[in-house]
Formats: structure tokens, C-alpha cells, sequence
């Protein structure tokens, strides 16, 4: 929509201008100000988008759900896999699937957003912990 | 298995085969599932190319919703992954689209909904973890392994934080695929169920038919959160999909 209208306006206002170098700025300044401007909109549209996904609730239930099922699978599947190849009957699985619950808890905390993302550590970790 | 005309919410998932077909053991048969997800990506394209035919500077409707399809994914993937994730918005649009109109093919009555097999979501899923871990290794080489070693761990605690790292990493394809699937089988059943008590309580006399006003409506509201549900999940998809990228792109910033 932005497109379609820019040319437009530039068109019309060009010939009344004396060169090419004043209107660009003046596009430039008035691209920083839509930039600005759509800026201070963008956290407000995203919030109203999650509030929607939250309300239905269900959408979040599914979503927690498959996260922290998802870890305890992959621990238990890694665990037996383990058991299988070395013989180490009983033990693969059952630490792998502590670990693996351990990181389906993670998975829950990382998807709410209460703990760092993927490889961001001591600069963003301990500061949203808290 | 159950005669289509009895109320069975599970016989819409069944596979068909329309063409027997093996090589060598291998049961290559072409089925139903198989004829919708060829249909869906006929579907796609075939929208794609009639709404972008006339490229005109003032869109018709239908070039718009392909331009807003375009934007849509391009903003999210650049908010996302940065102007380096650019370069896999082929491979965002092409599952944002394929999950998108395999989901609403999915709603017409009678049709086969391909997302609703777990095979088919963990394909999807499949694509996108091994495109993750290829391009970070070619891009980072080692240091792509820096994902699974968060900063500021103690040298004692290290190796329990990094299996732990490492399982959550593995469970990102389950998680995605279960996700979609969980969310188009339930839907559909329940829309099923209910649809079914229309039909059974109906059969009951008058009282029943006036009883099955309540499922109807029921059964309407549920065909409503459906769409929804079908756009939802193919945004959470495509939204996954930049978030994975992105740690690909950047690895342990």
C-alpha cells in the first residue's frame, strides 16, 4: 500500500522543487519519520496478537504441552537408543530420562519466555532469571 | 474398518491407496494423502501464478492478498532471523504456504487434511531442523556447537547443562511437528463428534431434532475456530521456523 502511494506523492510535489538532491532528503527525512512512526506501532500490534493467541488458551495449552512432552520423548528415545547399543540396560534410560525431563521443563520456560533463548548466556540469562 | 455413513471421527483419516505401486519391497503406492498434498502444492502455485500474472502498479484483490502473503512472511523473517535470513525466505514461504493450504483444503467436507498426519509435519520439521544444523555448520563450523553451551556456567555444571541443551535442541522438531498435527487431528475430530451427534440425535423424533439445534451450533462455532486455528498454526510454524534459523545465523551471539 506504502508502494503504490509513495511514487504518487513524490511525483507531485517533485516538479515544484528546485533539484534532485533537497527532494531526496526530504523523502529520506519523511521515510525515517514512517520508520519512526510504525516503530512505536509495532510492539502494540504485536502484543494484541499474542493477547488473541493467549485468550483462546488453548492454543497455549497445545503448545506447552508438546514442548514439554516432545523433551521427555527425545530424553527417553536417546536413553534406550543408548541402553541398546552399549548394554547398559536399565541406566541410559533412566538418566536420559531425567535429563530429558529436565529439558522439557526447560523447553516450557524458554517458550514462555522466562529463560534465555538458545546460546545467549551471562549477558541476557541471569538478568530475565531474576 | 467402518462404513463411511456410520459416525466414526477416525475414518477421515484413513489412508486410501488409488494407485498400487512397489519397487523393490518398497510400498511407493500413490494414496489419498498423497493426492492432497500434490493437490495442495497445485493449489499454491496455481494462486501464486494468477494473482502475480498481471503485476499491475495498482493490485487487483487477489494480487494484494498475494503481496500481503509476501510482506507477511518477509517482515516476520526479517524481524526474526535479520536481513541475512533473506536468504532462506524461499524455503519459509514454500511451508508457510504448503502448511497453510493444506490446512484449509483440509476444512471442505470430505477432503483429505495432509497435516494431519504426523509423517507429513515431521517431514516438515525435518527440513527445517537439517537445514538449521547444515547451514550453521558450513557457515560457523565448530562454533555452531556453541548453541548447546550457554556463558557462565560453572566448568562442574558444564556437561549436565549441555546434554540438557542438547535433548531441548533434538526436541525442537518433535514439539513442531506434534504440534501441528495434534492441532489439526483433535480439531477435525471434534468437529466430527459433534457434526455426529446432529446426525444421531436427530434420529431420535422430534424431541431430537430440537435437541440437535445445540450441536449444530456447536458444530458451526467449531468450523469458525478451525479457520482460525488452520491460519494460526501455519503462522506459529513459519514463525518457528525464522526463530530456528535465526540460531543457525547467529549462533551464541
Amino acid at each position: 500500500m506504502a508502494a503504490s502511494k509513495r511514487p504518487d506523492e513524490t511525483g507531485k510535489s517533485g516538479p515544484g522543487r528546485q533539484g534532485g538532491d533537497h527532494r531526496d532528503d526530504d523523502l529520506e527525512r519523511r521515510r525515517r519519520h514512517l520508520e519512526a512512526s510504525l516503530a512505536t506501532r509495532q510492539p502494540d500490534r504485536q502484543e494484541r496478537k499474542e493477547g488473541a493467541g493467549g485468550a483462546t488458551g488453548y492454543g497455549q495449552a497445545m503448545k506447552l504441552s508438546s514442548e514439554f512432552i516432545a523433551g521427555i520423548a527425545v530424553g527417553a528415545g536417546l536413553g534406550w537408543m543408548i541402553d541398546r547399543l552399549a548394554g547398559s540396560s536399565p541406566w541410559g534410560l533412566i538418566v536420559f530420562l531425567l535429563l530429558g525431563f529436565a529439558a522439557g521443563v526447560l523447553n516450557v520456560l524458554r517458550s514462555v519466555g522466562k529463560v534465555a533463548e538458545f546460546g545467549q548466556g551471562s549477558n541476557q540469562g541471569p538478568r530475565r532469571k531474576d | 474398518m467402518a462404513t463411511p455413513d456410520k459416525v466414526d471421527p477416525i475414518h477421515q483419516f484413513h489412508i486410501n491407496k488409488i494407485v498400487d505401486f512397489h519397487v523393490g519391497g518398497l510400498d511407493l503406492s500413490f494414496t489419498n494423502a498423497s493426492l492432497f498434498m500434490v493437490a495442495t502444492v497445485v493449489v499454491a502455485g496455481a494462486f501464486l501464478y494468477f494473482a502475480t500474472s498481471s503485476r499491475a502498479v495498482i493490485p487487483s484483490r487477489l494480487q494484494s492478498v498475494a503481496e500481503m502473503s509476501y510482506e507477511f512472511i518477509a517482515n516476520m523473517l526479517r524481524d526474526a532471523a535479520g536481513k541475512q535470513g533473506m536468504q532462506f525466505f524461499p524455503l519459509v514461504f514454500s511451508l508457510f504456504m504448503f502448511v497453510l493450504v493444506a490446512n484449509l483444503l483440509g476444512m471442505f467436507p470430505y477432503f483429505f487434511t495432509v497435516t494431519s498426519q504426523i509423517i507429513v509435519t515431521f517431514c516438515l520439521a525435518m527440513i527445517v531442523i537439517l537445514t538449521v544444523v547444515f547451514y550453521g555448520l558450513y557457515k560457523h563450523g565448530l562454533h555452531f556447537f556453541n548453541l548447546f553451551v550457554p556463558s557462565g556456567v560453572p566448568g562442574i555444571l558444564l556437561p549436565l547443562v549441555v546434554a540438557i541443551e542438547v535433548i531441548s535442541f533434538l526436541s525442537r522438531p518433535i514439539s513442531l511437528s506434534v504440534r501441528l498435527f495434534a492441532n489439526m487431528l483433535a480439531g477435525h475430530i471434534t468437529l466430527k463428534v459433534f457434526s455426529g451427534f446432529v446426525v444421531s440425535l436427530s434420529a431420535m423424533g422430534t424431541v431430537g431434532i430440537a435437541g440437535a439445534v445445540l450441536p449444530l451450533g456447536m458444530a458451526v462455532a467449531l468450523t469458525g475456530l478451525e479457520f482460525l486455528v488452520s491460519f494460526l498454526q501455519a503462522y506459529v510454524f513459519a514463525v518457528l521456523t525464522c526463530m530456528y534459523l535465526n540460531d543457525a545465523i547467529h549462533p551464541g551471539h
